[in-house]
């Protein structure tokens, strides 16, 4: 009954897709609805054929948790990984030697550097995060993810919406909102995707075992939420047609700019802040085997940082056509915000009390650490840029980009990769990684590159801002701007070194937690690891 | 610390976690958004600021596809270099039709929002198909695809009207003779140039790629040749309580 149910709801999605291939008015919109009837099909043949068999139910393990979905969200996490930062080191020798744009639309900087950034933040971040938020909140409520197949169904829809977008990208289809690309139905699409990520949570959450929400939790849930109510906002749109990928945003000019860096900002501040800090505070105490510093902090720094991230929009605008009342109350907001920034590093850090000698000999706290260390200086260096004096230097230069690469290399990376060390032995009923000299080394290797590309960005940053300002002793502009490209030459080669040295890092990392998967580190004796 | 005593009945009520949360969040947004909408001295009022001809808006749409605002900023900020380099700082009203903005974030090459007028099309058309040919020093990416690409009127009423649903001021005639418009501004010798001017002051129509038919090279051009020439400055007097 159930079967024959499915079979007919994928059998009607088939031909709408199909009558959608159809009528599609462009490229983009014809080519997404033949991919999905493919898909569609496929699931409905699938359907048929196993129909009748039962259903196939597999024993649920001892823990009672549901694991299978967060595995599958490890590797999805390691593997946009990679192809995020490939990308992204593509772009940036794009930058030092235009050639490697090849003259056609669909290798072009333009095109590729949206798909960089939505690789890296929404398929590597997001799964991480959907990946570690279902791990965490099983573990820390003693109950399975509620709603049986629905995390099922988040992941899959989730990656279907990364496809959706990156084709869409390359074929050139794009809102040309800045971390907001993707068009209308890939919009919708992720909206559904999303309800059901907060149901499966939420679910969970009200059906747990211990009294207490964890704190782990509360960023996890504000994550959720804000960025459900952020996206819906910032993605009013009008779509051309039914049958059209373009659309029309609602909000126009100035109005238009502020929701956009409303939400800009709070991707930030909500996907790639609140919810990595879920991930904070769970696997550092873990790692490090000490309790959270300061349970007050924790609270106060919540709220604090919640409530303060969202107003900290407008210093994107500073010196803009946006109303100078909202700029001056985005800068105050930003700075204020530097506090419970620090409160939660404050809390992370501190966490090692007692335990701080395990950085001398666990390279994966030691990741979860760091990571720490650069959301500290990110968060420091943010508030600093929103000053509106040190804006009117740094905007629109490398600066910003620097800025943002300490933050998402620095910050989401190395936590990330320190929670991946941290799942795959577990996940996998491991013993132990495959390698902890691989993972030293994908450490200073990560550092390295970090750093070559931050400081990098600094020096190119402010010395195109001073070059563009310079001007002679009559008061005439001293550089054209072609000038200043041609300085920061040498700057953009470092850069893109920089991204290699990171990239190495993380196919590192695949080769590690690859080996410890298949059971490879069981195999090693302890009298292999060299004398140290 | 009684107050944080309480904060254990939040702990433990996942739905009141959530509402609660939600209320925390959308405090600093509707502070922020939702002045601008009825805030008069949010966009000063100006002579000459119109919606986009169908052939601008085109090449408008090329602009976005290609991911221009990823390194073009079409935003002069009220500093002295800026002013110097760029003209004019932008005024709130010359975006207000721009359905998004395109402001952009980041100059990895100029900024554009007066870019119209400052180069011949000759110019356009040498620099599309390779920077490096007039700029030795540019990283831009070549776009040799715009002037083979045709790009035809069929859609362009169907955007005009999303764009009217949006707010842009676009009247039943303009939709009616979008097509006509958009031909008569690529191709002056075949249409009515000076209906095109009544309905689109200050729009710009000539052969813009010097070749025959409307590619994409055309639109983009005229976009181009149009940004920041739709204010008199000469005229203009800054409102001092914005």
């Amino acid at each position: 009954m159930l079967d024959g149910v499915k079979i007919g709801i994928l059998g009607v999605l088939t031909l709408l897709l199909a009558m959608a291939a159809n009528y599609g008015q462009d490229q983009v919109y014809t080519f997404h609805a033949l991919l999905l009837f493919a898909i569609a099909a496929t699931a409905m043949i699938w359907t048929i054929r196993n129909a009748g068999s039962g259903r196939i139910t597999t024993a649920t393990p001892e823990t009672g948790y549901m694991d299978d979905v967060v595995r599958y969200g490890v590797i999805a996490t390691a593997f946009w990984g990679v192809v995020g930062f490939l990308i992204g080191t593509y772009i940036a020798f794009q930058l030092a030697f235009p050639l490697l744009n090849w003259d056609l639309p669909w290798t072009s900087f333009g095109r590729l550097r949206p798909l960089h950034t939505s690789a890296v933040i929404f398929a590597f971040g997001g799964n991480a995060l959907i990946a570690t938020s279902f791990y965490v909140v099983q573990r820390t409520t003693a109950a399975r993810l509620w709603g049986g197949n629905t995390a099922w169904f988040v992941f899959w829809g989730y990656q279907l919406f990364i496809v959706l977008a990156a084709t869409g990208y390359v074929l050139g289809s794009t809102q040309s909102k800045e971390y907001a690309e993707p068009e209308w139905y890939v919009d919708l699409w992720l909206t559904v995707v999303w309800v059901a990520y907060l149901v499966v949570f939420m679910g969970t959450l009200i059906k747990r075992k211990e009294p207490h929400i964890y704190v782990a939790n509360w960023f996890f849930l504000a994550f959720i939420v804000t960025v459900a109510m952020l996206h819906l906002v910032n993605n009013t749109t009008i779509p051309v047609s039914i049958f059209s990928s373009q659309s029309v945003i609602l909000f126009p000019g100035v109005q238009g700019a502020m929701v956009q860096w409303w939400y800009g900002h709070n991707a930030v501040g909500f996907f790639l802040t609140a919810g990595f800090l879920g991930m904070m505070y769970y696997f550092i105490p873990k790692q490090a085997e000490r309790p959270i510093y300061s349970y007050r902090l924790s609270i106060i720094h919540f709220w604090a940082l919640i409530f303060l991230y969202i107003w900290a929009g407008p210093h994107h605008l500073h010196y803009t056509a946006l109303p100078d009342w909202a700029q001056t109350l985005g800068m105050v907001m930003s700075i204020i915000l530097w506090m419970p920034s620090w409160g939660g590093m404050i809390n992370g850090l501190m966490t090692l009390q007692g335990a701080w000698d395990k950085l001398r000999t666990d390279p994966v706290l030691r990741m979860l650490v760091i990571s720490v260390g650069f959301y500290g200086m990110s968060t420091f260096e943010g508030p600093m840029m929103s000053i509106k004096a040190v804006n009117s230097l740094s905007h629109y230069t490398d600066w910003t980009i620097g800025h943002v690469h300490s933050g998402a290399l620095g910050w989401n990376g190395m936590i990330t990769f320190g929670a991946l060390y941290f799942l795959v032995p577990r996940l996998w009923n491991r013993e132990r990684l495959y390698s902890l000299t691989l993972v030293s080394w994908h450490f200073w290797l990560a550092t390295i590159g970090i750093v070559l590309y931050a400081s990098a960005m600094w020096v190119t940053g402010i010395m195109e801002g001073l070059m563009w300002r310079e001007v002679d002793a009559q008061g005439f502009l001293v550089n054209s701007f072609a000038d200043t490209v041609a300085a920061k030459f040498p700057m953009y080669v470092v850069r893109a070194l920089g991204g290699v040295l990171f990239l190495t890092g993380a196919l590192i990392m695949c080769y590690n937690l690859w080996k410890t998967a298949v059971g490879a580190g069981e195999n090693v004796r302890v009298s292999a690891v060299p004398a140290e | 610390m009684s107050l944080l005593s309480k904060h254990g009945v939040i702990e433990r009520n996942a739905m009141l976690l959530l509402v609660l949360s939600l209320i925390v969040v959308a405090i600093g947004g509707v502070v922020q958004i939702v002045p601008l909408f009825y805030l008069d001295n949010t966009i000063e009022e100006v002579d000459g600021v119109r919606p986009y001809s169908p052939l601008e808006l085109a090449g408008r749409d090329i602009y976005i596809a290609e991911g221009c605002y990823v390194c073009h900023s079409q935003m002069i900020r009220a500093i002295r270099d800026e002013v110097d380099r760029y003209g004019h700082y932008s005024l709130a009203a010359e975006s207000m039709y721009d359905h998004p903005f395109q402001w952009g974030s980041k100059r990895t090459g100029p900024d554009l929002a007066r870019v119209g007028g400052r180069y011949s099309d000759d110019w356009h058309i040498a620099h599309f198909n390779n920077p490096r040919d007039l700029v030795p020093e540019s990283i831009m990416p070549a776009y040799p695809w715009f002037a083979r690409t045709p790009i035809n009127a069929d859609r362009i009423a169907q955007i005009m009207r999303a764009h009217r649903m949006a707010g842009v001021p676009y009247t039943d005639e303009m939709i009616d003779e979008a097509e006509a418009d958009f031909r008569a501004q690529a191709n002056p010798d075949d249409g009515d140039v000076d209906a095109l001017l009544a309905r689109y002051p200050k729009a710009q129509a000539r052969n813009f790629d010097g070749q025959p038919g409307i590619s994409q090279l055309d639109a983009m051009i005229a976009y181009l040749q149009m940004l920041g020439t739709l204010v008199d400055f000469s005229t203009f007097e800054p409102v001092t309580s914005r």
